[in-house]
């Protein structure tokens, strides 16, 4: 899979099983449904990823962001009858601004403040939504949410033109994530990820570039909120619960924090997993919950993170195994010109 | 004039219940560098044990407190042991996430075997006392009378023993601590117990008051949090102060404000004092 990810090729495949999907299970409105939601899922997740993975700072309150992109357009578009488009646009730069906010304040707490001072903000995001009754409806929620406007003649009222119009935001999102990883500012965030006081003695704004990390992961986080309201048509307060978040948490974590494919791995599993596990739905984190532990305890760097250390270790074997064969066949052919000379 | 009276008493006994949980949390992080997102489970644990075993085998009221503090100062040791000792040498991201792993596990494990409805503890005192003008329940001053007690015994029990010596030996350096013969695991574990010990009796004592529920565990650790940055992580004066700040603005706010945002107002106050101290209010520089 390492390797399919790490060659054109096998993106390309990856992409078109995605693309053929809808094909195979056209009249299955619930898999496409699911498969969008696991979609917009991996979107949120991925911005996370960027800001813990690879910038180091874990924050909790994401799901609040993801509420907050989704009621922007939930309001926008019941409320105020906007286009769908343009009341996307305008929930990504309202989640923006509040995470451009929230950030400037929020970073210049460290580790173990950051995390708390996210999970409370978060929570405070959930008792406003649930609070607020004039403006988000409270524990009422938002209702009849219009399906995405037509462009020209691409109309999205059928499930599999919902899934490939989720898609098509997904691969973009991927696209710009890795294209960050692998860039300098990438570095940038590993670097601070990796000792925050070397980062800074090397040169590097630690402050600029965390702030930016958490704007462009909270616009990830707003993105998917967005699709997921006119996905669902409904929303409710308990999107930015503190559950929501967690489930957030236990896709990346158990996918692969600080990995290309860890949210994408993680969430397609756990997504599924839990369709599965329908009628023991309430429960199921008491299966979860331990496999979170272990996980952080056994493979912190979760399952695509021990997939790679794994075909690492074997590559090493393999080098290993072929060198020594190489010294065993030059050793056996001097052995031969030694015996030919005498 | 009596109203206010009143609300500051209300406020004193939430006060108690956040200032028991607090430094059972500070304790923790301010000698093993964990913040527990997971102490809030222990409280949730708490809780139930002692109502589940007042109703099941009828003991009396003190006697379930006392079995369930056994019972969640061992799920404590198990909790240091099995999950927070491991992760000792790791990244600091690590045991925040494995302690919301945790945090999931023990509430559907309550809702499970319990069931997800709102249960109601009956203790033997009576329903309402009026003290000077002011009416009470007995189980209010209860929380309070019994707060001051285990501080007493808390500050008794780290200054005066040996073993108490050596968990403040290792807050001051953990190295130190171990250079000097001080079984840092086994003070490890004491710390966790201790935790454990508070959590359940702040349960016991505030579930009479409000209810037992699954849920019930979220915002009491999410306020211990703030009274412990409040009061300076790390701190024990520091949460007690932090606690009785937060309960008396609490009550005040829901008697004088609004009783719907009465639990925004302790999220409130984080946000202000995080954004002038990063740190906190008390906090030691030193960490």
């Amino acid at each position: 899979m390492g390797k399919l990810f790490n060659n054109r090729t096998g993106i390309m495949f990856i992409l078109l099983l995605a693309i053929a999907f809808p094909l195979v299970f056209a009249d299955n409105r619930y898999v496409l449904y699911i498969m969008t939601t696991c979609f917009i899922f991996i979107i949120a997740v991925y911005g996370m990823n960027l800001l813990a993975g690879f910038t180091g700072q874990l924050s909790l309150a994401h799901a609040g962001f993801f509420a907050i992109g989704a009621y922007s357009v939930g309001i926008l578009t019941t409320r105020y009858e906007l286009n769908f488009w343009l009341a996307l646009l305008v929930a990504m730069v309202i989640t923006c601004v509040a995470g451009l906010l929230l950030g400037v304040i929020a970073l210049r707490t460290r580790e173990h403040f950051f995390a708390i001072y996210t999970l409370i903000v978060g929570y405070l995001i959930y008792l406003l939504i649930d609070k607020w009754d004039s403006l988000t409806g409270g524990v009422r929620g938002l209702i009849g949410i219009p399906v995405p406007d037509a462009i020209g003649p691409i109309e999205f009222t059928s499930a599999t033109s919902m899934y490939y119009l989720v898609l098509f935001f997904l691969v973009i999102s991927i696209f710009i994530g890795v294209r960050i990883v692998h860039s300098l500012t990438g570095r940038t965030y590993i670097a601070i990820r990796n000792s925050e006081e070397l980062a800074q003695t090397l040169g590097i704004n630690t402050r600029t570039n965390k702030l930016v990390s958490f704007v462009v992961s909270i616009a990830y986080a707003g993105l998917a909120g967005g699709l997921y309201a006119s996905l669902t048509r409904f929303i409710g307060p308990e999107i930015a619960g503190l559950e929501m978040v967690f489930n957030f948490l236990i896709y990346l974590i158990v996918g692969g924090l600080g990995t290309l494919t860890g949210p994408i791995v993680g969430t397609m599993i756990f997504v599924w997993l839990t369709q599965f596990l329908q009628s023991f739905q309430e429960y199921r984190m008491l299966i979860f919950g331990p496999i979170l532990v272990m996980i952080v305890i056994f493979y912190p760097a979760g399952l695509a993170g021990a997939y790679f250390s794994l075909k690492i270790k074997f590559d090493e074997a393999r080098k290993k195994r072929a060198t020594k064969q190489e010294q065993k066949n030059s050793l056996e052919s001097s052995k031969i010109q030694s015996r030919e000379v005498s | 004039m009596e109203l206010l009276f009143q609300q500051l008493l209300n406020g004193l006994t939430l006060g108690s219940v956040y200032f028991l949980v607090g430094i059972g949390l500070t304790l923790v992080f301010g000698i093993l560098h964990v913040p527990n997102f997971a102490h809030g489970s222990l409280y949730l644990i708490g809780g139930y044990v002692t109502l589940m075993i007042m109703k099941s085998a009828g003991v009396h009221y003190f006697i379930a407190i006392l079995l369930s503090i056994i019972v969640v100062a061992l799920l404590a040791v198990l909790m240091e042991r099995l999950v927070f000792n491991p992760l000792r040498n790791a990244p600091p991201i690590h045991d925040k996430i494995a302690a919301i792993g945790l945090v999931l596990f023990f509430q559907a494990f309550v809702s499970l075997v319990w069931g997800n409805d709102y249960h109601r503890m009956i203790t033997p005192f009576g329903d309402a006392v009026k003290i000077a003008g002011i009416s009470t329940s007995p189980q209010r001053l209860l929380v309070i009378a019994v707060a001051v007690i285990v501080v007493v015994l808390l500050y008794l029990f780290l200054k005066k023993t040996m073993i108490g010596a050596s968990i403040m030996a290792m807050a001051q350096n953990r190295d130190g601590a171990f250079l000097v013969g001080i079984n840092t695991n086994i003070v490890a574990m004491m710390t966790f117990a201790i935790s454990g010990v508070l959590a359940a009796i702040a349960a016991s004592l505030a579930s009479p008051i409000n209810l037992v529920f699954p849920g019930m565990g979220h915002l009491v650790i999410l306020k211990a949090f703030v009274v412990v940055i409040i009061g300076g992580m790390g701190s024990i004066p520091g949460a007690i102060i932090g606690g009785l700040i937060l309960g008396i603005s609490e009550s005040l706010g829901a008697t004088y404000l609004s009783n719907d945002y009465k639990d925004m107002i302790a999220f409130l106050l984080l946000i202000l004092i995080m954004t002038a101290r990063p740190k906190g209010l008390f906090a030691k520089e030193a960490y």
